[in-house]
């Protein structure tokens, strides 16, 4: 318990030192991304990692979550703070009375459910032009403003994100560490085994699936008053599949697996783009060595692959 | 063995930079095109178009003795790619413009970017709500969808077909064209007896078809960008539908000929002047820079240059003028886009103002009609 809250402590300072590391630039832009695909990752893990539960239509809820926030702002002038937990009620409740029937469903099944899930919201977004703006999208979304602050630069958005992605963290942490973790994990086992230990295991993954739901909304909102502007093409069913990247090549059922998949999905098309129009095989390389050789994950495979090298060195030495 | 790669690529990269840093200060333009993605049709000819140009200006001596230089990222069409490319372009390459993106989406998304930063954006796309409301740093060089349906709609009003039947694509391009022929209708006495969509990647669309027999269109308009109008045209044959049909300029490109083949003809719709350039009298003032861009376009991709690719040769054409002006900060260049006076670019004869950043008029429109897998020019 202790070692974990020090490595959270280390992890945060690190979070909150980074705009000192890294002054200015690009970068700091890339880096208020890598919070928001951090708390996407970690929604979506929750779900698939900890519950074993998987949802092909996360971006749908992460598209919500920004369009209710974009359009309570804009067309009802609502502000940014009271638009921020409605939009996440709205998405939590929906996802709640989704997910009782969807959750029924199994494997491929629930694979398909979440997928089309994700394409109706996605085909919502298109077709309602009077409300969303429709593909062309919706824009002049105000900025958060906190205390005199407005948070329109990279750097204030860093921490404006980076805060609530710590908090989103910190919660998950604690949460995997629960009796509702282990009862998460349970469900994961075996559906029945954890039924037989009075684990409620229907009304828990329909819970769970609201609970991811409702980070997905929060991400989204703070997508949507961060980048000022949303069009339905950044919710869209390849969004889904890039999440569910993020959480495999990271880590299932780790929080830091989630930042490190999120982190490298989103900084490395960055660093490959010197490489032109090689980038997207250089890419997809990489992640099928990933996934080939880490299976487990950069959270277990980078350790690995650090003691595979110190226990080399020690025999080449000796 | 990958870390190798890895840090051979870096290697690579970064002495590619700091070559480029030792070299006489060029000027920096920033371009964002969607080379890839489902609107690559006009990613791609922009971003050649943009090269190409770039290099033959270079090759003639630069601009006022400086080298220009294209730094272009690809979008995929994505607005937050787009978003965080366009800093990316001011915060580290530090361009002194940035031309593009391809979509009205992406133009939307970036333009809050351009205002804030003070970059002047020249887009690509289409969209009437990018210069409308007028923008201080936002230009575009693309034609108005107001335009094209006028241009369709003064021609129905004159061959007195009045009663018309729309069928529109559900994106950005369609969404926009559907508003337009909507809101125009009355202005020219037109009657919209059906309106329908289509998804963008639908492979029939029949159903939409037999619906709009049943009316009493005297004519259909279709709005989309290929594939689909190719596929409306061929389900019109098989249907034995005899109402004209008419399409956008999105499909304005031997593409759409190849993929209709034989539905392809009768087909009329509003194209920018470089389709028929080499039909057009001498006297017109466009023909000198349409013949050029056929030409280079000819030579440089063995392909035939469309207006897409005008798009971007007219917006590195307007900020090299500027340039040659003497502007080259960000705030002289805008000031000069702004007094850009009669330049015949492939899209038309551009004329900016404070009060008109689109520098367009009708005349960016001929209506054509395809006959024997060519373009004429209705009269």
């Amino acid at each position: 318990m202790k070692k974990d809250l020090l490595l959270f402590t280390g992890f945060s300072t690190l979070v909150m030192l980074a705009p000192q590391l890294f002054s200015g630039g690009y970068l700091m832009n890339v880096l208020v991304f890598v919070g928001i695909n951090t708390m996407l990752a970690i929604a979506l893990n929750l779900l698939l990692g900890y519950a074993g539960q998987i949802s092909l239509g996360h971006a749908g809820f992460f598209g919500l979550g920004a369009y209710l926030s974009g359009i309570l702002t804009t067309t009802y002038s609502l502000n940014p703070w009271v638009a921020m937990p409605t939009a996440a009620i709205v998405v939590g409740f929906l996802a709640g009375i989704i997910g009782f029937p969807i959750l029924k469903l199994k494997g491929h099944y629930l694979a398909m459910a979440t997928l089309g899930l994700g394409i109706i919201i996605f085909i919502v977004f298109n077709e309602t032009v009077e409300l969303t703006g429709g593909p062309s999208g919706l824009s002049g979304i105000p900025n958060l403003k906190l205390a005199g602050i407005s948070f329109d630069s990279d750097v204030k958005n860093y921490y404006l994100i980076w805060g609530f992605t710590l908090a989103v963290m910190l919660f998950s942490l604690n949460l995997s560490n629960s009796r509702i973790g282990r009862a998460l994990r349970a469900v994961h086992d075996s559906e029945v085994a954890a039924q037989v230990l009075g684990v409620n295991a229907r009304l828990l993954k329909v819970q769970i699936f609201a609970l991811s739901a409702v980070i997905s909304s929060l991400a989204g909102s703070l997508y949507a008053h961060t980048m000022t502007f949303v069009s339905p093409a950044s919710f869209g069913f390849n969004f889904s599949i890039e999440l569910l990247t993020m959480v495999v090549i990271g880590g299932l059922g780790s929080i830091y697996g989630s930042f490190l998949g999120a982190a490298l999905l989103t900084l490395l098309p960055e660093f490959l783009r010197g490489a032109n129009d090689y980038d997207i095989i250089i890419y997809g390389g990489l992640l099928m060595v990933m996934v080939m050789y880490m299976p487990g994950g950069l959270v277990r495979g980078i350790p690995a692959l650090f003691r595979k090298i110190v226990v080399k060195g020690k025999a080449g030495n000796a | 063995m990958n870390f190798k790669v890895i840090h051979f690529i870096i290697a690579a990269v970064s002495l590619l930079f700091s070559a480029n840093a030792f070299a006489a200060a060029p000027i920096k333009i920033g371009a964002l095109f969607a080379v890839t993605g489902p609107a690559a049709f006009l990613g791609e000819p922009e971003r050649n178009s943009a090269k190409m140009v770039i290099d033959e200006i270079n090759k003639a001596g630069g601009v006022k003795g400086r080298k220009l230089e294209l730094v272009v990222y690809d979008t995929a069409g994505d607005a937050t790619k787009a978003v965080q490319l366009a800093t990316k372009l001011i915060k580290d390459d530090k361009v002194v413009a940035i031309i593009g993106p391809s979509t009205t989406g992406e133009t939307m998304a970036v333009i809050p970017v351009a205002e804030k930063e003070q970059i002047p954006l020249i887009s690509c796309s289409a969209g009437s709500k990018i210069t409308d409301p007028v923008k201080k740093w936002v230009f575009k060089t693309a034609q108005n969808d107001a335009l094209a349906v006028g241009r369709i709609y003064e021609f129905l009003q004159k061959t007195k077909q009045t009663n018309v039947s729309i069928l529109t694509v559900s994106d950005g391009f369609g969404a926009s064209g559907r508003e337009q022929l909507k809101n125009q209708a009355a202005k020219y006495g037109i009657t919209i007896v059906s309106d329908d969509t289509y998804g963008p990647k639908d492979t029939d669309m029949t159903a939409q078809l037999t619906k709009i027999r049943g009316t009493h269109a005297q004519a259909i308009i279709c709005w989309g960008t290929n594939p689909g109008p190719a596929v409306v045209a061929k389900n019109v044959r098989q249907l034995g539908i005899k109402t004209p049909l008419f399409m956008s300029h999105g499909v304005s490109s031997k593409k759409f000929i190849e993929l209709a083949g034989e539905a392809a003809e009768g087909v009329r719709l509003p194209s920018g002047k470089v389709l028929v350039c080499d039909l057009l009298p001498n006297s017109e003032s466009q023909k000198k820079s349409l013949m050029l861009f056929v030409k280079d376009y000819q030579k440089h991709y063995k392909a035939e240059g469309d207006h897409f690719g005008g798009h971007a040769w007219d917006a590195v054409m307007l900020l090299r003028n500027a340039i040659e002006q003497g502007a080259d900060t960000p705030v002289a260049i805008r000031d000069q886009l702004e007094k850009t006076k009669n330049f015949c670019g492939i899209g038309g004869t551009f004329t900016y103002s404070p009060q008109d950043h689109a520098g367009l008029g009708k005349d960016a429109f001929v209506l054509v009609e395809i006959k024997n897998k060519d373009w004429v020019v209705v009269k």
